[in-house]
């Protein structure tokens, strides 16, 4: 039990690193994951075919695959972050965002965009084709359809699977362990190896925190749920 | 119903409003229409019928293009339909579809359903096209359910919210589709008395239905379509009375016996 009293700065400003991880990707997700999704029910060919292959590509490869792409590949080609240089002074202990971090966000973003993709085209296969129609039929084009009709209606219908996602993602930011940032994952391997009479509480310790960040999305979902819900 | 501030003008009455020449359209090997010859005068309403699966509604729905054809041409004031983008959704613009399912936006409110194409295609202030709304929706008799969502509304309220939607446009000229197939008897009148007020006020109709009241009381022309082609065209007083092709005298038959 002392590992963790002892140390609760540094799983402090580790899980801060996790939700700040998880924070800039799934706002990056959501994003592009409904651009992704909009070019993939949309009326141009070139489009929809470039969107399902990306999700194709990139949702079959393995994220630690990704993140070790922008970690040691990518810069080799000229793609780096080294401009990325934010580091917050806490008292406990520096939050740093710096090159790692910003490689690991746009890789957890580009992967977990892939999902929010596949969850909205289900959304938006449980909207009725007459909505789109009738949306079409006072002069929207494309794009205000989807955003004034389609979208709403779909991220709805697709509430319960996109929260999956946006889970999935805050479980998934500890592969960035592997490109070295300062993580949960990453503080709770040094802890392990530091001190291995306390194993067993730190690994309850970080599981139990997990779980209550993971039940805090639940509940952010679920109140959207009950609020969206139509009469 | 008040008399009408967004009475079409009956100015230029009698010239051809929507053409169709030679369309022709497919379904895989259906073929859905047949070298259509229709021409729609400003102030006209032209009243479609026919069995099941006659192509009316396919026909109907060619008209602001969510249906493409494949051969001939269509032409609105003039103006050939454009293939896609801004052009065509400009154009649907001016023109008002009723669907048979009603399809009001079901996350939006009656007053949000009604003001959406006038702000968002019109480029109309929100106070003004919302003042415009619930004039719209007191005339079809549903003002007082401006701010309650489309599920929480009857059949019949709703196919009127979505006739004040179109309308809301300003279109030039309005496409029913089967507007009143989805209702119980006392909810189908409701929505034919304000089809009915929109016909004496001179707006350019084109309806299919089934409602052969509704064709005698306010069409000025009959479309009877079988197997996808246009079988006769007439005045709804002869067409009733004296059809003249045998597929017209036989659906006639079977639909006027009950």
């Amino acid at each position: 039990m002392d590992a963790i009293a002892d140390n609760y700065q540094l799983i402090a400003i580790s899980f801060a690193t996790t939700i700040l991880l998880f924070l800039f990707a799934s706002i990056g997700s959501l994003l592009l994951g409904t651009l992704l999704v909009a070019m993939r029910v949309g009326p141009v060919a070139v489009m929809r075919r470039t969107a399902a292959v990306y999700v194709t590509v990139v949702r079959n490869t393995p994220l630690l695959l990704i993140l070790l792409f922008f970690s040691i590949a990518a810069p080799k080609i000229g793609v780096n972050f080294q401009f990325v240089r934010i580091v917050i002074p806490t008292g406990w202990g520096d939050i740093r965002m710096t090159n790692a971090f910003a490689g690991a966000v746009v890789g957890l973003t580009l992967y977990t965009a892939c999902f929010v993709c596949e969850a909205l085209r289900s959304g938006v296969n449980a909207v009725p084709l007459g909505q789109a129609e009738a949306a079409r039929a006072i002069g929207l084009p494309f794009g205000g359809v989807m955003r004034h009709v389609v979208l709403p209606q779909a991220i709805r219908a697709g509430l319960p699977p996109l929260a999956s996602t946006q889970i999935a993602l805050l479980k998934n930011t500890t592969v960035a362990l592997s490109v070295l940032v300062l993580e949960a994952a990453y503080a709770l391997k040094q802890l392990l190896d530091a001190n291995p009479g306390d194993r067993w509480w730190l690994l309850v310790a970080f599981a139990g925190i997990f779980v209550i960040l993971v039940e805090l999305l639940s509940f952010i979902s679920s109140r959207f749920e009950r609020r969206w819900r139509i009469a | 119903m008040t008399a009408q501030e967004t009475a079409p003008v009956s100015a230029g009455r009698g010239e051809p409003l929507v053409v169709l020449d030679g369309v022709q359209k497919h379904f895989g090997a259906l073929h859905a229409l047949k070298d259509i010859e229709l021409t729609v005068k400003r102030g006209e309403v032209v009243v479609v019928i026919g069995p099941s699966g006659s192509g009316k509604s396919t026909l109907c729905r060619t008209i602001n293009r969510l249906e493409t054809i494949d051969e001939g041409s269509i032409t609105l004031d003039g103006q050939p339909l454009p293939q896609e983008g801004k052009a065509l959704a400009s154009l649907r613009a001016e023109v008002g579809m009723v669907f048979q399912s009603f399809n009001l936006f079901a996350h939006k409110t009656i007053l949000e359903n009604v003001t959406l194409g006038p702000i968002k295609v019109r480029g109309v202030g929100r106070a003004e096209a919302e003042k415009k709304a619930r004039e719209l929706l007191d005339r079809v008799g549903v003002g007082h359910q401006a701010d309650k969502y489309p599920a929480q509304l009857s059949g019949g309220q709703q196919q009127r919210v979505a006739i004040a939607r179109a309308l809301a446009m300003e279109p030039k000229v309005m496409l029913f589709d089967e507007p009143t197939s989805a209702l119980d008897p006392e909810m189908i009148k409701e929505v034919l008395d304000v089809m009915v007020s929109l016909a004496e006020q001179g707006m350019t109709m084109v309806v299919v239905t089934h409602e052969m009241g509704f064709a005698r009381t306010a069409a000025h022309r009959v479309v009877f379509m079988a197997d996808g082609a246009i079988v006769e065209e007439n005045t709804p007083e002869e067409f009733f009375t004296n059809p003249s092709s045998d597929r017209a005298k036989d659906f006639l038959g079977k639909i006027l016996k009950h």
